[in-house]
């Protein structure tokens, strides 16, 4: 596994304004936030491109206003910004307004979970993903790394929706080749199939997920994982299939945990389908984090952390398995 | 030109009265905010101001017009089944089990535009629908209406900024200037005085006029409409609460205010 060299964003940006060439329908807003990648596009596109100033809800109207008049847009800012400062904005003129007209705007956001780890928690992002996937007619995305990163484009122009895109700030470790042809609608990869254990993790918690699999493979324990990348209304008879086969599911998400967020959306899968397995959760208890230190070391405070994890598991395995 | 001010200020009195019509078919419309805005709506629609396909709501062609104060929208519905966008059979049933007319607009009902209810989006979205007009390269106008409460919003000041420094000339901003919110005078709760200037250093064009004078109206909406400035333009219509109605006129707290049933039909024959 190699480290990425570059951001989830720029990815997904440097392959954006490839469309842009294309595509003059194609709209990108920012919040005053940028990107190196986002240079070229906005010296390139400059009528296609508007820095609205440091106004998320205004981010938010005007891209309502451009998708209404057929533009595809894009809402580029902090992803905590993105989704809690505007908040009525997308309840209303994206959630509710796309419930009648097709309304394409993508709000890109930057800093999922703890990526602005030592910006103390208002830069630190553990809600979107829960308050996000309560408003109907949204879709959230949220990618372990770049390759689906940059499948997202396609997707995006392509599904007439509404979407929530949180991209992690980090640079990470490459999970997908581009051969691996990642189907963005089938919601999930599964990346190992595992005895009667299954961690179904999103985001960066992907990647602990791996590491966690590999230690608990030098004691025997043989896990599953699952990275889920969309929280929305999609097909999920491929996903039931991938987890009925086993006893324990264990949800990972850099997020708070009961609170609607991974957890709810694989429990109520379960739910739905009647599926007997366990689900334990991972993830931020109901505290914000005033602590300062790097993302790792966080973890290791919150105990969600590779040997917290592990331990975890083992304790699952020994007691109910 | 007597003659069309005539036959705008006999639209308006129609208007009026057929608002009233309305309310005494649902209480839970907000009669007072919409009486404020019936010469607006009347020279609007019948001035020849606004462009607009009956048969066709969504025409490319339209202006576009944003109604941001939703509540005080029902003086709309008899004009657009007057113009044939629905059936006027429909005014019976607002509110009512079934019927797409509520006492909040929705673009469920032909010839609206937006999602309404809530304050202070329908400007942000309107700057959009401008640029995405002028980079289209169409010719189309886009109209916004906002109450003076309103503009408490500060969602309504990102979008006054944006729109100045975006230079939007397309966009035609009314500001339904009542003077109450929901629990009095503005000027007590957040005074937005002078708005005309406020305007004028965001760098719009603004003009102010007796929002109940239609012939002050149709002269100030035909210049904005051919204004090419370079400037989003806005026109302040100093308005009453509660135009027309003694009971509603002058009274603070008159934005909640309903009529009682069995009144309206002698508050119809007292309209001025």
């Amino acid at each position: 596994m190699t480290t990425g060299i570059r951001m989830m964003r720029d990815i997904f940006i440097e392959e954006l304004y490839g469309r842009m060439h294309k595509d003059e329908r194609i709209f990108f807003l920012s919040a005053d936030f940028g990107s190196p990648k986002l240079d070229q596009l906005r010296w390139k596109f400059k009528n296609r491109f508007v820095n609205v100033g440091i106004a998320e809800q205004n981010l938010i109207n005007v891209a309502t206003g451009l998708a209404i008049e057929g533009f595809t847009v894009y809402a580029y800012a902090i992803a905590p910004f993105l989704s809690m400062r505007a908040y009525e904005q997308i309840r209303i003129n994206l959630a509710m307004f796309s419930q009648l007209k097709e309304i394409n705007v993508n709000l890109v956001g930057v800093g999922a979970g703890l990526s602005y780890d030592v910006s103390g928690p208002t830069h630190h992002c553990l809600e979107d993903i829960s308050i996000i996937r309560t408003l109907p007619n949204m879709i959230v995305f949220s990618p372990s790394d770049e390759e689906l990163a940059r499948s997202f484009v396609d997707y995006s122009i392509k599904i007439r929706k509404p979407k929530y895109i949180r991209f992690d700030s980090k640079k990470l470790p490459v999970i997908y080749k581009k051969s691996d042809n990642i189907q963005i609608e089938n919601g999930f990869s599964q990346l190992r199939r595992g005895k009667k254990i299954c961690l179904i993790s999103t985001g960066v918690m992907t990647h602990k997920a791996i590491k966690v699999a590999k230690k608990l493979d030098k004691c025997g324990i043989d896990i599953g994982i699952i990275d889920l990348f969309l929280l929305g209304d999609f097909d999920k008879t491929r996903l039931v299939d991938a987890v009925k086969k086993y006893k324990c599911v264990i949800t990972l998400e850099e997020a708070f945990i009961n609170k609607g967020g991974l957890d709810s959306f694989i429990l109520s899968i379960l739910d739905e389908n009647h599926l007997k397995i366990n689900l334990h959760r991972i993830g931020f208890k109901d505290k914000y984090v005033f602590d300062i230190g790097s993302r790792e070391y966080l973890h290791r405070l919150k105990e969600i952390d590779e040997d917290s994890i592990v331990g975890l598991i083992k304790n699952i395995k020994s007691e109910s398995l | 030109m007597n003659n069309k001010i005539n036959f705008l200020q006999e639209k308006a009195k129609w208007l009026r009265k057929e608002t009233l019509k309305i309310h005494k078919v649902s209480a839970d419309t907000r009669l007072a905010s919409s009486l404020s805005v019936v010469e607006i709506f009347t020279v609007l629609y019948y001035g020849n101001i606004i462009n607009y396909k009956t048969e066709e709501p969504d025409w490319s062609g339209r202006d576009r017009f944003i109604i941001s104060k939703g509540h005080g929208a029902i003086s709309l519905y008899p004009v657009l089944a007057d113009l044939g966008f629905f059936d006027h059979d429909e005014l019976k049933k607002v509110c009512k089990e079934g019927s797409f007319l509520g006492s909040i607009p929705d673009p469920i009902i032909p010839g609206f535009e937006t999602v309404n209810g809530s304050l202070g989006h329908g400007l942000g979205v309107a700057c959009g629908v401008a640029i995405a007009l002028k980079l289209k390269k169409r010719k189309e106008k886009v109209f916004v209406l906002i109450g003076d409460g309103e503009m408490n919003e500060g969602s309504i000041w990102e979008a006054i900024m944006f729109a100045g420094q975006h230079k939007l000339d397309n966009l035609i901003l009314i500001v339904d200037s009542n003077k109450i919110c929901m629990l009095g005078y503005c000027k007590n709760i957040l005074d937005l005085e002078p708005i005309q200037e406020k305007l004028k250093v965001f760098k719009w064009n603004a003009k102010s006029v007796n929002g109940h004078n239609v012939s002050q109206l149709l002269d100030a909406l035909s210049s904005l409409r051919d204004y090419r400035g370079k400037k989003p333009v806005a026109l302040i219509a100093n308005t009453i609460k509660g135009k027309g109605v003694s009971m509603l006129e002058n009274d603070p707290l008159n934005h909640v205010k309903s009529l009682k049933k069995e009144d309206i039909d002698a508050v119809i024959i007292d309209l001025p």
